[in-house]
């Protein structure tokens, strides 16, 4: 029987590639171990081995083809005695290569391994943003380079910006956001740390003390807990304990919360740590637009700002405005589905979430109001109040676990500013109180999803 | 004002009155002279040293007084004993150069040229305070003066050093970072995450691991299996040398020697000054873990002070009139601090809610 090659998911969260070209053509023999393709992700080009020998029959997916979703049958490896033509008629399952090496120049990180992943593209509209002016030209861009522009423009507007961290720079960024960075500006400015969060993160501290404007990446802020004392006791608090005298301009940045089937210590969402903590701004932008707002707005903030990306948004992409200078204001949210029966609040990837749930509500007759609260220190909760006077309903939406998170302080806020305007206690969809699981089912058990949202919804409008 | 009572009475307070050593301005004619080294300064630089050295000691001491009289309040750490370290590492740096601390930062405060006044009415949580009494003995700053603080947690000096050196660089500039902390501190892991980082940048930071045996009530016997902590480099291929840091002069020619090395752009250095702290780790230490003739034994045979000033009066440097004449100038400066601290009024209420953000156009 024929073994069917097929197209490998190479990082957690890919959903499909470009097989960028194939190195043996149909016909010849292939030993295990032999390079056979170079696929190219969002992140990187990696190579396919062969883990069988036999000879390669049809290529089913030619080069250049783009969009190949992973496990699509790319080519059939035919074995001894056996030929095209009955390797065409009779396909096996099977997977005849698999990508456990990647080009030496571009190996996935150690955080990272393969895995398959599970995540659907939003098939929402957004509302359309009043901080861009009308009849503005927009270009679509993933969330990576919505961020990695950001970086850029800011880093050519002001000298004394500067990006440093783990594979930040020769690597091109772990998750590729950095990607072009060092070409540019040179490793002066694009420098790469030792793996060594809690020094280098006082590193980038005592840099900004200086008067520089450090850019400091985390590879994931899982790893950011080892720096941790740093971004509190010697960046949040600093400006308060020098009665003014010493701002600490620095932007730390890098994926929050849970990947794709990466488990618990790579899966936490950290935005209620330092949401709580006087002294730090704290941003957490959905769309790419807002991802690339806000980052030059973090980057030209004097205070120290926490922003927290998410590793399944980087390969999204969304429309972000031709401007020469978008800046957002950090501490605004945005209503991003406008609505009048019930109030969703998310931020971060929970946003798309709660965008397929308004959806799927409309279909039922439920007009929800989506926000995207962009910021979550200073948190708007002007713009929640607002929205709950109108509808008088709300749910509550993160990843982050339920005790003490973002959710509660906003059903704190509502406690104490819109008591009288609710007509139903208001309902939290968040992560599970418990560490993120591995296996598939219980990850996705773990996490809110579209489904979740309406169910809440519908509660607190007592349709269930 | 009642927390201020049950604090006089606390038993550890009272341990710090009891063990309370004589003065240091007695007579020092019974004091036996160390092995004199030739004294290899002008005239003027060895009074300085003798005035930075003795603002020092008589600002900690009235720190400590009024620390007992409920001024000063919390953590309150004294540097007395250590004064040679700090003066002697000024003098052989320049004004623009960075420096930067833990928690027992008072002398250094006073050796980067800050004013008393400020420094001691921010122990006093006044208003006129280095920090609007908002920071307290740990935690002041001074940019004009290239201080940058003033850090409660013990190792994060080493790293935020490192980052002020990597800044300097980064402007070219030529400055170098003096970067302090302890025997104590040596045994973060940060040190070393920031040592790897200087050597391997080749930063212009020089780290002084201000070594007065005791890390809190541990000495470096019970705590650190590689005593001789200018070897924590070798790994790194960061250069390290020991010197006396009860010796400004011995001091000084040390800083100098790492200064050259820094400024020739050859990369850190670390340097580990000998010192001994009179007090307790803080105000609340007993100090049981030492014997009162350890102590006693480094003060009689040991003190920078009392060294210079026999080296000024044998080198005929300056006249015991002199040396008065400057033990009166810097009582004045003390006394007029003290008086500072305590007629600045405390903060205003509403400087609760201000310095927790700043918005761009005040960093400006």
């Amino acid at each position: 029987m024929p073994i069917a090659i097929t197209m490998p998911a190479l990082s957690p969260t890919m959903e499909e590639g470009t097989l960028a070209k194939w190195l043996k053509a149909e016909g010849d023999p292939v030993a295990a171990g032999d390079v056979i393709a170079e696929i190219e992700t969002d992140k990187a080009t990696m190579e396919i081995e062969a883990v069988d020998e036999g000879t390669l029959g049809t290529i089913l997916v030619a080069e250049g083809t783009e969009g190949v979703k992973v496990n699509t049958v790319i080519a059939q490896l035919l074995e001894e005695g056996e030929d095209a033509g009955s390797a065409q008629a009779a396909p096996s399952g099977g997977n005849g290569a698999e990508a456990p090496t990647s080009a030496p120049d571009t190996p996935e990180p150690a955080a990272a391994p393969v895995a398959t992943p599970a995540v659907a593209k939003p098939v929402v509209t957004i509302a359309a943003d009043p901080d861009i002016p009308a009849g503005t030209a927009m270009t679509e861009i993933t969330v990576r380079e919505a961020l990695r522009d950001a970086m850029a423009e800011e880093m050519r507007r002001d000298e004394s910006v500067f990006l440093m961290g783990e594979e930040v720079a020769q690597y091109q960024g772990a998750y590729k956001v950095s990607q072009g960075l060092l070409e540019e500006f040179g490793d002066k400015r694009v420098v790469d740390t030792p793996i060594t969060e809690h020094g280098f993160a006082g590193v980038g501290v005592g840099a900004a003390y200086r008067g520089l404007r450090p850019i400091v990446e985390f590879m994931t802020f899982n790893f950011a807990l080892q720096a941790i004392d740093h971004i509190i006791n010697s960046a949040a608090k600093t400006l308060y304990m020098s009665g003014g005298a010493m701002p600490v301009p620095i932007v730390f940045r890098g994926p929050n919360g849970a990947a794709a089937r990466v488990a618990a210590q790579h899966s936490q969402n950290f935005a209620s740590w330092y949401a709580s903590v006087p002294g730090l701004k704290v941003v957490a932008p959905y769309s790419a637009a807002d991802a690339k707002g806000l980052l030059k707005a973090a980057i030209r903030d004097p205070n120290p700002v926490i922003f927290l990306e998410n590793e399944i948004l980087y390969g999204v992409s969304q429309e972000v405005p031709d401007l020469e200078d978008y800046v957002l204001p950090i501490g605004k949210a945005r209503v991003v589905r406008p609505g009048t029966d019930v109030t969703i609040v998310a931020y971060s990837i929970s946003v798309r979430d709660a965008l397929q749930a308004g959806e799927q509500l409309a279909a039922e007759g439920i007009d929800a109001e989506v926000i995207d609260l962009r910021t979550l220190r200073p948190l708007d909760t002007a713009t929640v109040v607002e929205s709950v006077r109108k509808t008088n309903r709300i749910v509550a939406v993160e990843e982050g676990w339920p005790v003490c998170g973002i959710c509660a302080e906003i059903a704190a806020v509502l406690m104490e500013q819109a008591f009288d305007d609710l007509d139903a206690p208001m309902v939290r969809v968040t992560g599970e109180d418990v560490p993120m699981p591995y296996a598939a089912n219980l990850e996705a058990l773990a996490l809110p999803n579209p489904n979740k949202i309406v169910q809440a919804a519908k509660s607190v409008c007592y349709r269930d | 004002m009642v927390v201020r009572i049950l604090r006089l009475l606390r038993p550890a307070d009272i341990g710090v009155f009891m063990a309370k050593a004589p003065a240091t301005d007695k007579p020092k004619a019974r004091r036996k002279a160390a092995p004199k080294s030739s004294v290899d300064a002008t005239p003027e630089a060895l009074l300085q040293f003798y005035r930075d050295m003795l603002l020092i000691r008589r600002f900690e001491e009235k720190a400590g007084q009024m620390y007992g009289m409920g001024l000063i309040g919390g953590f309150c750490h004294l540097y007395i004993g250590q004064e040679a370290v700090v003066v002697g590492a000024r003098a052989a740096t320049e004004e623009s150069d960075a420096v930067i601390t833990t928690y027992r930062d008072h002398g250094h405060m006073l050796a980067c040229g800050m004013d008393p006044r400020g420094v001691m009415a921010e122990l006093t949580g006044r208003i006129g305070g280095y920090s609007r009494g908002k920071g307290g003995s740990m935690h002041m700053f001074a940019r004009d003066k290239n201080f940058y603080g003033g850090h409660g947690i013990v190792g994060a000096s080493t790293s935020l050093g490192t980052g002020i050196a990597l800044a300097n660089r980064y402007l070219d500039n030529n400055e170098v970072t003096l970067t302090y902390f302890g025997d104590g501190a040596a045994n973060q892991g940060q040190v070393y995450e920031s040592f790897n980082m200087a050597a391997l940048w080749k930063l212009p930071v020089l780290y002084i691991i201000e070594n007065n045996q005791y890390a809190m009530g541990t000495s470096t016997a019970r705590s650190t299996a590689q005593t001789k902590l200018h070897k924590r480099g070798d790994a790194f291929g960061i250069p390290g040398s020991e010197c006396d840091g009860m010796d400004v002069l011995a001091v000084r020619d040390a800083v100098a020697k790492a200064v050259k090395h820094m400024r020739a752009g050859k990369g850190p250095y670390i340097l580990e000054a000998m010192t001994y702290r009179y007090r307790g780790h803080s105000m609340s230490d007993p100090a049981k873990y030492r014997t009162r003739d350890e102590v006693t034994k480094v003060r009689k045979e040991r003190d920078p002070i009392d060294h210079i000033r026999d080296q000024i009066l044998e080198s005929g440097a300056a006249s015991e009139d002199a040396l008065k004449a400057i033990d009166k100038e810097v009582k004045a400066i003390v006394t007029d601090a003290a008086d500072f601290a305590q007629q600045s009024p405390e903060p205003d209420l509403s400087e609760l809610y201000t310095d927790i953000v700043i918005t761009a156009d005040a960093a400006e």
